[in-house]
C-alpha cells in the first residue's frame, strides 16, 4: 500500500469539472504512483525483498534440495577422506582394469585398475574450485565494466558494448577452448581464467541494465545533492539494486561452468592428468562405453548432480526474489 | 527500416574485426613451429623453411599478419591449410553438415519447445507445468558432452534405433546428434515460453479475448502465444549461431565431419588458419542471425519501428 | 433463487429483463486470504435501459461484471454463489460453448484501459473483424469492410486508412472507439462499460460518454454502466446502484438516488462532491477508509464510518449496525436500500 491510496479515502479528489468520488487516480496513475514510491524507498525495499526472499526459500523444496545436495558435494571437496578409505591414485590390481561394481569397489575400478569410487569422490574438489574461481572472475569483469558503461554511458557505454559483442560473438566452449588449446600448462587456474574471459559477458549486461534503470532514481538523486562521493554512489545506492540478479544469475553459473570445465577437459583441452577430475574420467572411459559403461557412468552422474544442485538453487532464488512471480 | 539496416550493418563490421583479431590473437600464439608440423617427419632445408615462413606472413609481426589476413578474407581467400588446401575448399564442404545438424536442431527446439512451455504456461503448478519444470532442470543440468554418451548408449547400443556415430546412414545418423545438439536449447526455449505465456496470459488483451468469446484455443493459440513467442523469437535466432558453434563437442563425439569437428581437428594439428577460418565463419554467422532477429522483432512487434 | 429482487421497472424500458444478476457471490482465494468481493448481489437490465453501478475502487462492481462476462482470473477468482440468467437461462452453469455464444452477441464489455486490452500485435481492423470471423464464419475481406463499417459508425476519422493501424498508433480516445467499435460488431444486447472514460481526458470522456448515449439508442441495448464518476452516472443512467464492499446499498432512479439518498453511505458521496446547490459551502468526506475485503466488518459493513451507526444499547433488537447484516429493502415505492435505520434517518 502506498501512502497515496491510504490517504485516497478520506481525501475527495476532483476529476476535471465532473464530480467525483474519492479515488479518482486512474489505474496508470496509481501504478506510477508505485513505482516512484518504491524507488524512493530502494532500501527499504531490498531489506524486505531478502528478508520476504529468505522465509520462501526456507520453505522451498527445490532450494532444499538443492542446498542440501550442494552441502553433500562441498564437504566431498574439502574432505573427500570422509567418503572413502581408498586412495585414488593407488593401483590396486591392474588385473581389475575396468571391473564393474561390487561390494569391495562400489563404483568398480577404473582402467588401471585403481578404486573408481574414490576418483570420482576425490574429482568433486576440482569441479568446486574451477566453478567458483571462474564465477568470480567473471563477476569481477562483469560487474566492473558493468558499472562503467551504465554509470558513465556515452562514449564509453558504446565501446564496452561493442567489446560485448565480439567476446559474445565466440561461446563459452568455443572461446575458452581455443584459448586453452595456445596454453602449455593447464590447471585449474588457467582453465577458471579461460572461462571468466569467455563467459563475463551475461553479468556485464545485467548490471549494467541495473545501473542504467536506477542510476537516476530520487534516492540516488539525493545522495548526489547531498555530496556522496561517486565510489559512495555506486557501491552504496546503484550496485545493491543489482545483488539479487546477479546473485541469482552466479548460482546458476557456477553450474554451467563446471559443466564447461568438466567439457573442456573432456575434450582434451581443459585440466590435465595427473588431476583428477570427471571430465578425464570420462574422456578416459568413452572408449570402453560399450563393456565397461560404469566408466562413463559414474562421474557423469556426480557432474550433473553437482550441476543441478547449483541450477535448484538459482531457480528457487529467483522466484523467491522475483516479486512478479509471488 | 532501410536506414536502421544500414546502420545495424555498419556496427556489425567493427564486431566482426574485433572477433577475428580476437581469435587471430589467440591463434598466433599458438605452441609449437608450424613451419616443423608442416614438415612432419621430412627434413627441411632452411632455404625451403625460410620459404614457408615467407608463403605464410610468419616472419611479420602478429597486426601486419592480420591485415595481410584481412585483406585476403575481403577477397574470399582463407589462406590454406598446411597440406596447401584452400581453407574455403575445407568450409564449403563441411559447412553443410554443419548447417543440416543445427537447422534440425533448431526445428526440435523450436517445435517440442514451444509445445512443452505451452503446456506447461497455461496453468502453473498443474502436472503438466511441472513435468516441464522438472524435466527441463535435468536437461540443463547435464553437460551436452553426457547427453551425447548417454543417447549413445540408450537409443544406440541398447536400443540399437539410430547410429551411434557416423554419417553413413543419412538422415537416420543426424537425428541423435540433433537431438543432443538442441536439448539445451530446447529446456530454455521451453521455459521462455513458459514464462511468456503465464505473464502474457495475465494482460489485458487476453481477458478482452475471452470477452469477445473467442474459444479457448484461440485465446492462448492465437492472442497469447503471438505476444509471447517475441523473446522466443529472439532467443532462437541467437541460438542458431551458438548451436553451429556448439556443434564442436557434439560433432566430436558423434564423429561427424562438420565444421565443428574441423575446428577440434585443426586445433589438435595446430593449422591457424583452417582454426580462425572457420571460427570467423562461426561469428559471422552470429552476427548475422542476430541482425536477422532484429529485424524480425518489427515484423512480429508492430510497436517496434526502426526510424 | 432465494430472494429475487427484481427492481421495480421505473425506467419506462420496455420488455423483460435480458439480464438477471442473482444473488451473485464472488470470492478471490489469495496466499494471504479470503477476500470476498462479490456478497450478494441482484439487479437486472432490461433492453434500452442503463444501469450505472457506481463505488469506489475495491467495492465488487468491476469484479461483478467480470463475473457476469465469465472473464474472472480463476484461480484466484470464483463465483460462489448466485446466478446470473441471460434471457432466463443461468450463464453459470451452460456449457463453455453456450457461454462463449453469449459473449459477443448477447453481451459484450468495453474496457477501462483500451492501450492494454486490445492485443498490441494485431491491427485493429483485425481485433474488431475477429468478431465476425469467429462468430459469423466471415471471410477475411468481409471482416475488413465490417470493421471499416464499424469504425466509421464509432466516429473514427479516416476509418478507411486506418484499419491496417496497430492500437498504439491511436489516441486514448480513438482507442477506446476502436474497444466500444468491436463490443458493437454484433449487436449485443447488453453492453457492459467498465469505468469507460476514466483513462481519458475530461473532453474525450465527454465524447466517448455521447458516443455510448447515442448508440444505446440507435440499437436499443441494455448498458450497465460501472463507474466511480457521479457526474457521468448523473448524465446518462436510467436507474442506479450503488456498491460497498461487495454489496448494493441503495438502488434507485437516478433523479430520486442523487436528490434523497435512502442509505448514509450515498447520502456522505453526494456530500463529498461539489454540487451547485451546495457552492459555496464545505465539503464534507466520508471519514475512515474503505473495508479491506478480506475483513469486511461484522453487521452493516458501512458501520465503522457511518454517522448514524447504533451500536449495542443504541441500537433496537435485531438492528445492531455492528451485528446484525441489513438486508436490502424496499424503504420508498421503487427504492431499495441496506439500511437499517434509513426511515429514521431520510423520513419515509
Amino acid at each position: 500500500m502506498t501512502e497515496r491510496q491510504q490517504d485516497s479515502g478520506t481525501e475527495p479528489a476532483y476529476g476535471g469539472d465532473s464530480p467525483t468520488i474519492v479515488d479518482s487516480s486512474t489505474a496508470e496513475e496509481q501504478r506510477t504512483e508505485d513505482v516512484t514510491v518504491a524507488e524512493a524507498g530502494g532500501e527499504i525495499r531490498q531489506a524486505s525483498l531478502w528478508s520476504d526472499a529468505w522465509r520462501q526459500l526456507r520453505r522451498s523444496p527445490t532450494f532444499l534440495l538443492g542446498a542440501g545436495l550442494f552441502l553433500i558435494f562441498a564437504v566431498m571437496a574439502v574432505a573427500p577422506q570422509l567418503f572413502t578409505n581408498a586412495d585414488p591414485r593407488q593401483v590396486i590390481d591392474l588385473g581389475l582394469s575396468a571391473d564393474p561394481p561390487t561390494g569391495d569397489a562400489w563404483f568398480g575400478y577404473d582402467i588401471q585398475g585403481r578404486d573408481y569410487f574414490a576418483n570420482v569422490v576425490y574429482g568433486a574438489r576440482v569441479s568446486m574450485i574451477v566453478g567458483f574461481s571462474s564465477v568470480l572472475g567473471v563477476l569481477l569483469i562483469g560487474v566492473t565494466m558493468g558499472s562503467l558503461a551504465g554509470f558513465y554511458g556515452g562514449w564509453i557505454d558504446s565501446v564496452l558494448a561493442r567489446i560485448t559483442d565480439v567476446f559474445y560473438g565466440l561461446p563459452l566452449v568455443l572461446g575458452a577452448f581455443l584459448l586453452l588449446s595456445v596454453m602449455q600448462n593447464r590447471g585449474i587456474a588457467q582453465v577458471s581464467l579461460a572461462l571468466a574471459i569467455f563467459g563475463w559477458m551475461t553479468a556485464m549486461r545485467l548490471v549494467r541494465g541495473t545501473v542504467v534503470s536506477v542510476k537516476d532514481a530520487d534516492y540516488v538523486q539525493a545522495a548526489r545533492a547531498l555530496g556522496a562521493s561517486t565510489w559512495r554512489i555506486l557501491t552504496r545506492h546503484i550496485l545493491p539494486n543489482a545483488v539479487a540478479p546477479v546473485l541469482v544469475y552466479a548460482t546458476i553459473t557456477v553450474g554451467l561452468f563446471i559443466a564447461a570445465e568438466a567439457t573442456l577437459s573432456f575434450l582434451g583441452f581443459g585440466l590435465q592428468l595427473p588431476e583428477i577430475a570427471w571430465g578425464l574420467q570420462i574422456s578416459a572411459g568413452m572408449g570402453r562405453l560399450r563393456d565397461s559403461a560404469h566408466l562413463v557412468f559414474f562421474p557423469s552422474i556426480f557432474l550433473s548432480l553437482m550441476v543441478l544442485s547449483f541450477i535448484l538453487m538459482g531457480d528457487a532464488l529467483r522466484d523467491a526474489l522475483d516479486p512478479k512471480l509471488r | 527500416m532501410g536506414r536502421y539496416i544500414a546502420r545495424r550493418l555498419l556496427m556489425t563490421i567493427p564486431v566482426l574485426i574485433g572477433a577475428t583479431l580476437l581469435i587471430f590473437t589467440i591463434v598466433y600464439a599458438l605452441p609449437g613451429d608450424p613451419v616443423r608440423a608442416l614438415a612432419g617427419d621430412r627434413p627441411l632445408t632452411p632455404a625451403a623453411q625460410a620459404a614457408i615462413r615467407d608463403e605464410y606472413n610468419l616472419n611479420d609481426p602478429l597486426l601486419i599478419q592480420y591485415l595481410k589476413y584481412l585483406g585476403g578474407l575481403l577477397q574470399g581467400d582463407l589462406g590454406q591449410d598446411f597440406s596447401g588446401r584452400p581453407v574455403s575448399e575445407t568450409i564449403t564442404q563441411r559447412l553443410p553438415i554443419t548447417v543440416r545438424l543445427a537447422v534440425l536442431a533448431v526445428v526440435i527446439e523450436v517445435i517440442i519447445g514451444v509445445i512443452a512451455g505451452v503446456l506447461a504456461g497455461i496453468r502453473r503448478n498443474s502436472y503438466m507445468d511441472n513435468l516441464v519444470l522438472v524435466s527441463t532442470t535435468l536437461v540443463v543440468s547435464i553437460p551436452v558432452f553426457v547427453l551425447a554418451f548417454l543417447a549413445q548408449y540408450v537409443f544406440g547400443l541398447r536400443f540399437g534405433w539410430f547410429p551411434i556415430a557416423g554419417l553413413s546412414e543419412g538422415f537416420r545418423s543426424y537425428i541423435l546428434p540433433a537431438f543432443v545438439l538442441a536439448a539445451l536449447s530446447l529446456a530454455y526455449v521451453a521455459r521462455l515460453t513458459r514464462t511468456s505465456i503465464a505473464e502474457n496470459l495475465r494482460q489485458d488483451y487476453v481477458r478482452t479475448a475471452k470477452a469477445k468469446g473467442l474459444k479457448p484455443s484461440v485465446v492462448v493459440g492465437k492472442h497469447t502465444l503471438r505476444n509471447s513467442l517475441i523473446p522466443v523469437v529472439t532467443f532462437v535466432g541467437a541460438d542458431l549461431a551458438s548451436l553451429m558453434a556448439g556443434a564442436i563437442v557434439t560433432e566430436t563425439v558423434f564423429n561427424i565431419p562438420g565444421l565443428g569437428r574441423a575446428v577440434f581437428e585443426s586445433v589438435q594439428r595446430q593449422e591457424g588458419f583452417v582454426i580462425v577460418g572457420i571460427v570467423t565463419v562461426f561469428v559471422f554467422f552470429y552476427i548475422t542471425f542476430n541482425l536477422v532477429v532484429d529485424i524480425l522483432y518489427a515484423v512480429i512487434d508492430p510497436r517496434i519501428r526502426y526510424d | 433463487m432465494s430472494q429475487t429482487l427484481t427492481t421495480p421497472d421505473i425506467s419506462g424500458a420496455a420488455g423483460a429483463p435480458v439480464l438477471e444478476v442473482n444473488d451473485l457471490h464472488v470470492e478471490f482465494r489469495t496466499p494471504h486470504g479470503l477476500v470476498r468481493a462479490v456478497n450478494g448481489i441482484t439487479y437486472s437490465v432490461r433492453p434500452g435501459e442503463t444501469l450505472a453501478i457506481l463505488g469506489e475502487s475495491g467495492s465488487g462492481k468491476s469484479v461483478s461484471v467480470q463475473a457476469v462476462m465469465g472473464i474472472l482470473d480463476s484461480p484466484p477468482g470464483f463465483v460462489t454463489g448466485g446466478s446470473i440468467l441471460f434471457h432466463g437461462q443461468d450463464m453459470l452453469t451452460m456449457p463453455a460453448a453456450q457461454q462463449r455464444v453469449i459473449r459477443g452477441p448477447g453481451i459484450a464489455m468495453v474496457f477501462q484501459d483500451a492501450l492494454s486490452s486490445l492485443n498490441p500485435v494485431f491491427s485493429v481492423g483485425h481485433q474488431i473483424g475477429e468478431m465476425y470471423r469467429a462468430h459469423q464464419g466471415a471471410s477475411r475481406r468481409e471482416a475488413k469492410a465490417k470493421a471499416i463499417e464499424l469504425m466509421e459508425r464509432v466516429r473514427i476519422p479516416a476509418a478507411r486508412e486506418r484499419v491496417n493501424d496497430y492500437p498504439h498508433q491511436f489516441s486514448g480516445g480513438m482507442r477506446q472507439r476502436v474497444m466500444i467499435a468491436m463490443a458493437l460488431a454484433l449487436d449485443p444486447e447488453i453492453l457492459i462499460a467498465d469505468e469507460p472514460t476514466t483513462a481519458l481526458d475530461v473532453t474525450v470522456q465527454a465524447q466517448i460518454m455521447e458516443l455510448l448515449n447515442d448508440l444505446q439508442r440507435d440499437t436499443g441495448m441494455g448498458l450497465i454502466l460501472i463507474t466511480h464518476d457521479l457526474g457521468v452516472v448523473n448524465e446518462v443512467a436510467d436507474r442506479v446502484a450503488v456498491m460497498y464492499a461487495g454489496k448494493i446499498v441503495e438502488s434507485g432512479t437516478i433523479d430520486e438516488v442523487f436528490t434523497a439518498p435512502t442509505h448514509p453511505y450515498t447520502a456522505g458521496l453526494m456530500s463529498s462532491v461539489p454540487q451547485a446547490e451546495t457552492k459555496g459551502t464545505r465539503l464534507q468526506p466520508i471519514k475512515g477508509q474503505p473495508p479491506n475485503l478480506a475483513a469486511i466488518p461484522p453487521g452493516c459493513s458501512f458501520h465503522p464510518r457511518c454517522p448514524h451507526a447504533r451500536i449495542g444499547s443504541a441500537a433496537a433488537a435485531d438492528q445492531d449496525c455492528a451485528g446484525d447484516v441489513p438486508e436490502l429493502r424496499e424503504v420508498r415505492p421503487a427504492r431499495m436500500a441496506a439500511c437499517h435505520y434509513s426511515e429514521e434517518i431520510f423520513g419515509e
